[in-house]
């Protein structure tokens, strides 16, 4: 493993700016300022291999390429810092302990956009992250980072933290502008509303999300061809029944089996893998059985669920799989929006046949059922809140099909609920 | 030319509140944009949204109340009705729920007398369930008004009740 490169200054202090300057931070910003053009600053990109870390994957170069440049029309950066995907906290983590990498990206990314106003969307829960990430930027400011005339080269740019409010919707891109023009978070319709080409107030959006961010600067300071050969590096968040949970920088692709049993340490010990989410809980669960496939985009795909958010949560034998899906589409029927009926329809519907077959009061044709609802909400939601759902379902259905049975033939659960918090000692294997 | 139409005398919210919500405005091309920044900062000086706050948030952005109240009402963060005076928010949520959460959860109903949902008889504290609070290296967690408590325990749950209890 070579040296760490986004994770490697994660600290308590790091909101001073001095610290980061001690550490060459905002080189690359005024590098990219006063010595590179926009365009060359978004072909680095592009050739390093950037892929957007929000969980769609879309590589970052060509995204910003799609938003139009039309002399004179107002563009705008905004930064998607509303990290709520159950199982994923690396945006979390950078923005507490390095949050001036997030607002240096921001600062190159406007800049390769011809962006003056950019706008950091961070989650409403993170009360710690927006002190951190308000000192930060209020010392950039006062070091003229941000605001006029940036490092005397003309450049302007204005930036603002627009906290959110408690709404897993926003995460999703359109209803994420809805929120930051100040309305309900329903999203939009696609298309004709790409946030590239018609995003915050109509007008062309570059929108990405925070982790991205951070991972521009090293692009430019390190050159889009060592960054590449570095991995391209990402950051995966690693929990539940591991050892040593945490965010795993690692080469993209690092195999499922490395990143659970050496990086996190393994299992509790004496416990068995049952089953893994391989990028949070949108992303169909996978088992023992495919623990050797590289975590990146396509290998995953292949297997029919989605390296995400890159979010990987970890079930030991001591798991109740018909519990914990009970969970998640729990998490999805109070985060429905309610603006289509596939979505606050179906997982109401769903929530209910859970809750009777937890309470002992299953039918064997519930099964039937839940797949049922979950093939009826696939492809039909108006977004992808709705589409998160039937994944791992159906997958559970497939893989832990014996698991629904016997709670419904005969109303209990043998599996203890599991009491022990993460990180507990412990080494078992797969 | 015609006078501006005179701003009504605000109703509950107070200078400084009135102040953050102007600065917030001058940050946004549309005021609209400043209504949550609006909702945190009133909330922040009322504990809660009454009726008159949301009333003097629409007219201090130039905004009707029935589109203020739309918004306060759709995030779980914003309150139209009277909380505790703490609050505190337990993630059950995947990762959470797989380390422990479930007995964390009981320990505070159990102490609390209380139902997520719910506020004590002496307005001290607000019990709530959280969605993932991304930070599931720590599950599981909670946060007690601004502060995040990691690998939260029963009995760290029943130490909390106490402190909770003693802190007007």
């Amino acid at each position: 493993m070579g040296d760490l490169i986004l994770t490697k200054h994660l600290g308590p202090d790091r909101a001073s700016i001095d610290a980061y300057l001690a550490t060459g931070g905002y080189r690359a910003a005024a590098h990219a300022l006063r010595e590179l053009t926009p365009d060359r600053v978004v072909e680095m990109v592009e050739q390093g291999g950037l892929r957007g870390r929000g969980g769609a994957g879309f590589p970052t170069g060509r995204k910003w390429k799609l938003t139009p440049k039309r002399e004179g029309e107002t563009r705008y950066l905004v930064v998607n810092a509303d990290e709520a995907e159950p199982g994923t906290f690396k945006d979390r983590t950078l923005i507490e302990g390095d949050p001036h990498a997030i607002l240096e990206g921001s600062f190159i990314t406007a800049y390769a956009n011809g962006v003056h106003h950019a706008y950091i969307y961070l989650r409403g829960e993170f009360f710690l992250g927006y002190e951190r990430l308000s000192r930060a930027l209020g010392e950039a400011y006062a070091r003229g980072y941000f605001g006029r005339n940036i490092l005397g080269t003309g450049f302007d740019l204005e930036l603002t933290i627009h906290r959110g409010a408690g709404a897993y919707i926003c995460g999703e891109e359109t209803a994420l502008l809805e929120s930051l023009e100040g309305k309900r978070a329903f999203p939009r319709q696609k298309p004709p509303y790409y946030p590239a080409v018609r995003g915050l107030y109509d007008r062309p959006t570059v929108l990405n999300n925070a982790e991205t961010m951070a991972h521009i600067p090293h692009i430019i300071a390190m050159g889009p061809e060592a960054y590449k050969a570095a991995g391209p590096p990402i950051l995966y968040s690693v929990s539940g029944h591991v050892v040593r949970p945490g965010v795993k920088e690692l080469p993209i692709g690092t195999p499922l089996r490395a990143i659970v049993f050496e990086h996190a340490g393994g299992l509790r010990p004496g416990r068995t893998l049952k089953a893994v989410y391989p990028g949070g809980s949108s992303s169909a669960i996978l088992l023992p059985e495919h623990i050797d496939t590289p975590a990146d985009f396509d290998s995953l795909q292949k297997i029919g669920t989605m390296l995400g958010s890159s979010a990987i949560i970890v079930m030991d034998d001591t798991t109740c799989v018909p519990a914990l899906v009970a969970r998640a589409v729990e998490f999805y029927r109070d985060e429905s929006c309610g603006k289509c009926t596939p979505c606050r329809e179906g997982t109401v519907w769903l929530s209910q046949i859970f809750e009777r077959i937890l309470a002992g009061r299953g039918r064997m044709e519930d099964l039937d059922l839940l797949d049922d609802v979950a093939r009826n909400m696939t492809g039909t939601c108006f977004c992808l809140l709705g589409e998160s759902v039937p994944p791992t379902l159906r997958a559970s259905l497939k893989y832990f099909r014996d698991e629904y049975v016997h709670h419904i033939k005969s109303g209990a659960c043998d599996l203890a609920p599991a009491a022990t918090p993460a990180g507990a000692a412990g080494g078992g294997r797969a | 030319m015609a006078l501006p139409p005179a701003r009504p005398a605000p109703r509950v919210l107070s200078r400084e509140t009135l102040d953050a919500i102007a600065a917030a405005c001058a940050r946004y091309p549309r005021a609209q944009s400043a209504l949550l920044p609006a909702l945190h900062a009133a909330q922040a000086q009322l504990g809660y949204l009454p009726e008159p706050a949301l009333a003097d948030v629409g007219d201090a952005l130039g905004l009707p109340v029935t589109e203020v109240t739309a918004v306060a009402t759709f995030y779980t963060m914003l309150f139209t009705e009277p909380v505790g005076r703490h609050i505190v928010r337990v993630c059950t949520n995947l990762t959470c729920h797989l380390c422990g959460a479930g007995p964390v959860l009981d320990r505070l109903r159990r102490g609390l007398g209380i139902r997520p949902g719910q506020t004590t008889a002496d307005g001290r504290v607000t019990l709530e369930i959280a969605e993932c609070l991304a930070a599931c290296d720590e599950a599981p967690v909670l946060l007690v008004d601004t502060d995040r408590l990691a690998r939260v325990t029963p009995e760290a749950a029943d130490d909390l009740v106490r402190r909770l209890g003693a802190d007007g």
